[in-house]
């Protein structure tokens, strides 16, 4: 096969991977949140309301879709577009199993966050060219989310690419197959990233960018139809992609312990892998239906007072860590 | 040649990422328009503001709370651009204390500006 058939198959194996993530997260939140409300959530549609996100997914393509007077009409078309696109190529470096990348790259680490960056500013986009208070608000906001996180989320990812000696997202994988899971000597790091990494999915307790009580819908607020859905499967795919780096750097990928790898290295592996990153997703939805949403001051105080000096002081001890002795952590040379 | 198809096909993947992404943006949204019904009114297109008149436009000067937290970040994350590469090498033999002291030393200094942030009274929200 010609290298570009393969690399079109690929991409559009992650679109749909990235439609049916969205699909199913969304069923799984509502079903999630419903009953951590002691509801029920979807009941209607199919077993179990099962169909109630395709019916969704109907509606929102057949729903009128009026472009408000005043926006700024060349951002508003092109903001759902510099959302949705850093969104998928998101999945580009994500090692699903040891033979399912799409693209196996040396720097795969690097790639997914900087790509993951550009989605603020599609939602900045969207907020300032929607010409409405809320959007405006929602879209201040986003950007106060992005100042906090992404150094604490990139400083907190250190430790995994320290212990690897790579920032191939494979090559941690397999770094953590030779021991343990790199939770174990990097449980801190693990923390930080799980609190940064709710900052960026845009997750409750940090969800002020949208914050559906205050702000209607924030940044999406004039936004209807198939435009709304864009903006809002990417955030649900970024939740993925997020849960599925914390299960490549922090829980061993596509490995399990005891299991010998050749029953991993294919199909099996992302199997593994796609149930590891919903276990984490889970949780994340959990924390969602549990705990208040906190104010934006806050925010930039977590970030910049606790979690960017707590991540360097895990940095250098992790650094002392690798240069005395591989016997200290768990027997990686 | 091996290095070098495989870089290829990469670049090849991630052009194409971005190029179905944006088709597929496209596509989506023409089918929504081809599919949606059309019943304008003016009141449709007024601006959202929980039903009741607009008062004023939102593009004015909006101030940003954290505006000096904004050029903090832009400081620690080319610190954190710094840090990768050498995370990546650091630990291998044959490499010795001196690189990861000398990270240390950086590190210290940007904490040290961080300390003097802080002190300042910079990372407060006004």
């Amino acid at each position: 096969m010609s290298p570009v058939l393969i690399a079109t198959l690929r991409v559009l194996a992650a679109v749909g991977l990235m439609l049916l993530n969205g699909v199913v997260l969304i069923y799984m939140l509502r079903k999630v949140l419903g009953h951590l409300h002691v509801r029920l959530g979807p009941t209607e549609l199919g077993p179990a309301g099962m169909f109630q996100t395709l019916a969704d997914v109907v509606k929102l393509l057949t729903k009128e879709d009026p472009t408000p007077g005043m926006v700024d009409r060349v951002l508003y078309f092109l903001a759902p577009l510099i959302v949705f696109v850093p969104s998928l190529a998101a999945y580009a470096a994500l090692p699903f199993s040891s033979s399912i990348i799409a693209a196996d790259l040396d720097a795969g680490l690097l790639f997914t966050f900087a790509i993951l960056s550009l989605v603020t500013l599609g939602i900045f986009a969207a907020g300032w060219a929607s010409y409405n208070k809320w959007s405006l608000l929602g879209a201040m906001r986003s950007i106060a989310q992005q100042v906090t996180y992404e150094v604490p989320l990139l400083l907190a990812a250190l430790p995994p690419v320290m212990i690897a000696g790579s920032m191939n997202l494979a090559d941690i994988v397999r770094a953590q197959q030779g021991s343990v899971w790199f939770i174990v000597p990097c449980f801190p790091a693990f923390l930080f990233f799980l609190v940064a990494g709710l900052i960026e999915a845009n997750q409750t307790p940090f969800d002020m960018s949208e914050a559906e009580s205050e702000l209607v819908a924030g940044f999406a607020t004039e936004y209807a139809s198939m435009k709304f859905g864009l903006l809002f499967l990417s955030e649900f795919s970024n939740t993925f992609v997020f849960s599925a780096l914390m299960v490549t750097l922090f829980f061993g990928g596509w490995t399990l312990p005891f299991v010998p790898d050749a029953l991993l290295s294919g199909v099996g592996g992302a199997v593994v892998f796609m149930i590891k990153t919903y276990l984490v997703i889970a949780v994340l939805m959990w924390v969602r239906g549990t705990l208040p949403r906190v104010r934006i001051d806050q925010l930039l105080s977590l970030g910049w007072k606790v979690l960017l000096p707590a991540t360097l002081v895990w940095i250098v001890i992790t650094g002392l860590a690798v240069k005395l002795g591989p016997a200290l952590i768990g027997g990686v040379s | 040649m091996g290095k070098g198809r495989r870089l290829s096909l990469e670049s090849i993947v991630i052009a194409l990422f971005i190029v179905i992404g944006a088709a597929f943006t496209v596509l989506t949204l023409s089918a929504s328009w081809l599919l949606s019904p059309k019943a304008p009114s003016p009141e449709k297109i007024t601006m959202y503001e929980c039903g009741v008149e607009p008062v004023g436009g939102p593009w004015v000067r909006f101030r940003a709370g954290y505006y000096v937290y904004a050029l903090l970040y832009v400081i620690f994350d080319i610190e954190v651009v710094f840090l990768y590469p050498w995370a990546v090498t650091f630990g291998r033999p044959g490499i010795g204390w001196f690189v990861f002291i000398e990270m240390i030393i950086f590190i210290a200094i940007l904490a040290g500006g961080l300390a003097y942030a802080w002190k300042e009274g910079a990372l407060r929200w006004r």
